[in-house]
Order: C-alpha cells, then structure tokens, then sequence
C-alpha cells in the first residue's frame, strides 16, 4: 500500500493537495459552552488507511459526523472529496461509505433483502471504473454473512449484526468510508477477517478509510497513519512506528548470562546487542529487544497532553 | 435514470416490504386483531338498538363512523410511532446515509401506513357486512365516497403524524400522547354516539379536527340516507367535508417537508445516543 502511494505520488502529482480526500482545517465544534474540537487539522490522501485515537469524549465522533454531514461544524474549514460536508449533495453522498457507532434498525428484514434493496440506491451513481454497487452476493461472502442470508436482522448476534453493518457501509463502493469502532464486541476471528476485508478494500478498491478505535493493537495493525485526537485537538499524526520514535527512542534489552537476568535501556539497541555479542558470545540467552508499544506510546501522548 | 424518481420507485417496495413485515408480525397482527374484535363486539351489541328518532340499527350507522376513525387512527399514529421509533433506532439516520435515502424512506412510510389503514379498514368492513345488513345494500356511488373519504382522510392525518413525530424531543412520550389526543378526540367526534349530544362548545371544537369529517364523510357513504336526519342540520355537508379535511391535507402537505427536513438534517448518531441514555435512564 505504501509503495503504491509513493509510485502515485511520484507519477505527476505533484501537489499531495491534488490528491488529499479529506482536509480538515482548524475545525471547530462547540456545543453550549463546552468547545469540543478546538482546531483540528489534518489531511488524508487517497487510498490512506486512517485511525483516529483518542480518549472518550475527546471529539472522534463529533469529527466524524461532521466529516459525514451528519452535523454541521461551528468553525473552520472541512473538504471530503472537495466538497463541504455541510453541503454535500446526493452525488458526493453516493461516493460515502458510513458506518456508526450503533444501529438496531430494520430487525423485521432479512439480511440479503436488505443489503440488496440497500444497493439499489446507489445503482443511478456509478462513476467510471467503480460499478455501484457491489453485487449482494458478493458483499456478503466478505464480510462472512452468506450462511446468515436469510435471517431477520434481528435474530443476528452481536458480531454478525456489526458486521452487516460494515457491509451496508461498503455496498456503494465507497471511495471514502468513515467506521466509527467498527469492531466493538467482535471476537477474535471476527476482528481477523475485518482487518482483512479493511486491506482487500484499500489494496483493490483504493478506499480511503478513516476509522475511529480503542483498539490500539487494531490501529497499529490497519492504519497507515494514527491520528491522535485529545482535548479537543490533534495531538500526534504519524505511522505508529514514528509516534513511538516521537515519544521514546530508547528501547529495553532484556537477556541473561550464566542463569542472571539484566535489563538495559539504550537508544541503540543494535549496537549495544552487537557488542554483548562480542563481549560475551555464546553464554546470552533469554535475548529481547522490546520497544515502545503504541500503547506506551499513546499513554504517553495523552498523559503530556494533558499534563 | 432520474435519482429521485428511481428512489421513490424504491421506497415503493421498501413500503410493500415493511408491510409484509409487519403483517407476519406477531405484535402487529395481535394488536389489529385486538382492535378489530373490540368494534366488533361494540357492534354486536349495537344491532338492535336504533339511531334516536329512526328506525334505523344503531350500528348502521357506528360501523361507518368506526372506519372513519380507524382510517384517523392508523394514519397518524402509525406515522407519529413509526417516526418516534425510527429516529431512535437509526433507521432514518441509515436513510440520511444513502444517495436519496430520504426520498425512499418517506415514499416507503407512506406506503406501508396507508396500506396497513386500507387493511384494518377492510377487516371491520367485512365484518360488518355480516353485522349489519343495510350495509350491503351500497350502491357504486357509496362505495366511491369511502374510496375517496378514506384518501383525503390518509392525506389530512399522515402528514400530521409526521409533523408531530418530527418536531418531539423524546419520541416515546409523544406517541403515547398522541394516542391519548386521538382516543379523547374521538370521544367528542360522534363515533360511537351522535355528537348532538354533546355540549355546543364541545362541537365546535370537533369540528376544528379531521375525525369529526372522516366519521361524517363515512357515514355519508355507507350509512342509509334516511339517516342523514340524525346529523347537524340534517345534512351530509359533503361540500364542508372536503373543505376541512383538504384545508388538513394542504396544511400538512405544506408543513411536513420542511419540518422533516429540518429534524433528519439534526438527527446524527451521537444525539440518538443521547437519546436512548436517557430512555435507559427513565427505565432503570
């Protein structure tokens, strides 16, 4: 995915602003007193696969809605395939995919019904080379429902309501899709094949996607980029990789010599390794490089900010 | 391909869908079967007394009115009830997601409800049929004012429903009331009695409203024309019938899709959130 990105960056457009999808400038979002988002900046490219962290209450949502057209901002800018949200017409809405945080509708339909009426609406939008929408059958063997084609919604569990949700997201071949903590209450197979359904539409598809999550292990997994929204702003924009290098560039060197255990914290791992090699050859075991994970890196993050 | 036509097309079958749906609903079924027994019986009883000052059966003349305010009934609670239950469940929000959702969503509501009304209408018809046999004495001309009487009467109550259930802030309390408003109203409709008997300030307040003219107008349809000399000045006043129930229609027609507009524009997800804490809330 990245290769892919850096060829397209590097075959003529020149200016990433020509391919930026989303562009969020000093957003701003006040309800009452209380400002919520207070200058939010930041911009998603084409084919990015996006995560949005934060703590609760910190404004993921709200940022999504708005992004969505779902609620209209109280300041700043906002673009989402060049068109304000605020005033996106039916055409910009056919190129969106949605999913939320909650749904229980349309418990008396039956899934395949649903998804096929669902598709339907988006049949007068295909644009060139994106045939809207995605045949049911298809649709529904990707997110794992095809043996569940004939149930009423409201006999699905959990996970196989959340996935349907996904689905209905993605049956207009979105070329953005906004996922608000698309995998709450999944179990671990579930959560597996989303992480892969999320590659397959980024990798063929070339779906940008914004997801929010409290999943830091999922957001190190599918994102390009973290985004870490706290207080109301972006506090942390990078791969997780140069989050962790932000905060921490040491990491631990656990290993043992005759039976001993030693702990060492060092910004060059390698280098400190080679020469324990070199110093003590065949008697280390035990041998572990651990670095920061996003999840130190995250604590970290919020904890200054809020510090 | 027009977009808006092809969702309206659309919101046809999803109309047809939420019937079928709902006419292999246990609840739903349990309720029309409820009502539909009470009338019944109410008409049962009614057989052989007759309407003040005539010979005719009493319930010659009920079972008219009774059609008159199922149609009212169906209309609009089913409007105002869908509405309070899909905005909190993220049905509309679902339709505000899609290319035209909306369109296809109302086109759908409209259909659903004004179906379930024919229905619920045509089982204490038939019914009555066997109840009261002057009924089957309706000529074509009888039949074609309750086509029409029931149209206007979907037209002046529907988008009501929808008016109502738009502008609430917590949609279950306003379903209940609404159910309250449209049980008082048809004690002072003359549904189940003659409204003569009422106070003259009382008839005057029922003839503001669209149940009053629905009873009336069904009545003029099914009901012998000997007893049109029970009503208010002995007349059938089809000429005021239409005048009030299209004044309804027009204003609700006019009023509904801005006011429904305005209300899915506010619907997002976290503000249903809200909404169903605090329904917990009330709950625990």
């Amino acid at each position: 995915m990245k290769v892919m990105r850096e060829l397209d960056e590097g075959s003529g457009l020149a200016d990433p602003a020509d391919s930026a999808v989303i562009e969020v400038r000093d957003l701003r979002m006040r309800y009452g007193p209380v400002e919520v988002l207070q200058g939010v900046d930041f911009t998603v490219r084409s084919g990015e696969v996006i995560a949005l962290l934060g703590p609760n209450g910190a404004g993921k949502t709200t940022t999504i809605e708005i992004l969505e057209g779902f609620r209209v901002r109280s300041g700043g800018d906002a673009r989402v395939l060049g068109t304000d949200p605020a005033h996106g017409d039916e055409r910009w809405r056919a190129r969106l995919g949605v999913v939320l945080q909650s749904w229980r509708d349309h418990g008396r339909w039956r899934v395949r019904h649903l998804l096929d009426h669902f598709g339907r609406y988006y049949a007068p939008y295909s644009d060139e080379g994106r045939i809207r929408p995605l045949p049911t059958d298809e649709l529904m063997a990707a997110v794992g429902l095809t043996e569940h084609a004939d149930k009423r919604v409201a006999r699905l569990s959990g996970g196989q309501r959340r996935r349907l949700d996904v689905a209905i997201g993605i049956v207009g071949r979105p070329d953005v899709l906004f996922l608000d903590e698309p995998t709450a209450g999944f179990d671990p197979q579930a959560r597996r094949d989303f992480h892969d359904l999320v590659h397959r539409l980024s990798d063929l598809d070339d779906t940008t996607i914004l997801l929010t999550t409290h999943d830091l292990d999922e957001a190190e997994k599918l994102a390009d980029r973290i985004l870490i929204l706290a207080d109301g702003k972006i506090v942390a924009d990078g791969s997780a990789d140069r989050l962790a290098r932000q905060v921490s560039r040491d990491a631990q060197v656990r290993w043992s010599v005759g039976g001993e255990h030693f702990v060492h914290a060092t910004d060059d791992a390698t280098g400190f390794v080679r020469d324990l090699f070199a110093q003590h050859g065949e008697e280390i075991g035990d041998l572990e490089v651990r670095r920061a994970t996003l999840e130190d890196t995250y604590m970290a993050i919020v904890r200054r900010d809020e510090g | 391909m027009n977009p808006t036509l092809h969702a309206a097309r659309l919101g046809v079958s999803r109309g047809w869908t939420e019937f079928k749906n709902s006419v292999v609903n246990p609840q739903d079924i349990g309720f029309t079967a409820v009502t539909s027994v009470a009338l019944v019986v109410v008409m049962y009883f009614q057989r052989d007394a007759t309407l003040p000052g005539t010979s005719l059966s009493l319930a010659a003349v009920t079972l008219p009115s009774v059609l008159g305010m199922l149609t009212a009934f169906n209309a609009l609670l089913g409007a105002v009830g869908s509405l309070a239950v899909e905005r909190e469940d993220g049905t509309l929000l679902r339709a505000k997601a899609l290319p035209q959702g909306m369109v296809g969503y109302l086109v759908g509501r409209i259909v659903s409800v004004s179906l379930t009304t024919v229905i619920s209408v045509l089982i204490v018809l038939v019914a009555g049929l066997f109840l009261v046999p002057s009924l089957t004495r309706t000529g074509p001309g009888g039949w074609l004012t309750m086509a029409w009487v029931i149209l206007l009467g979907l037209l002046a109550t529907l988008p009501l429903g929808a008016i109502v259930g738009s502008l609430a802030n917590s949609p279950q309390t306003v379903a209940g009331l609404s159910m309250l408003a449209v049980g008082g109203l048809t004690a002072i409709s003359g549904i189940f009695y003659p409204l003569t008997a009422l106070a003259g300030w009382l008839q005057a307040l029922a003839h503001v409203f669209p149940l009053y003219w629905l009873g009336l107008g069904m009545r003029s349809a099914l009901s012998p024309a000997s007893a049109a000399a029970a009503e208010i000045g002995g007349s059938w006043h089809t000429l005021e019938t239409i005048g009030v129930l299209g004044a309804w229609s027009v204003a609700g027609l006019l009023l509904a899709p801005p006011i429904l507009r305005r209300m899915a524009r506010r619907e997002a997800g976290s503000l249903m959130q809200l909404r169903r804490d605090r329904a917990l809330q009330r709950i625990g």
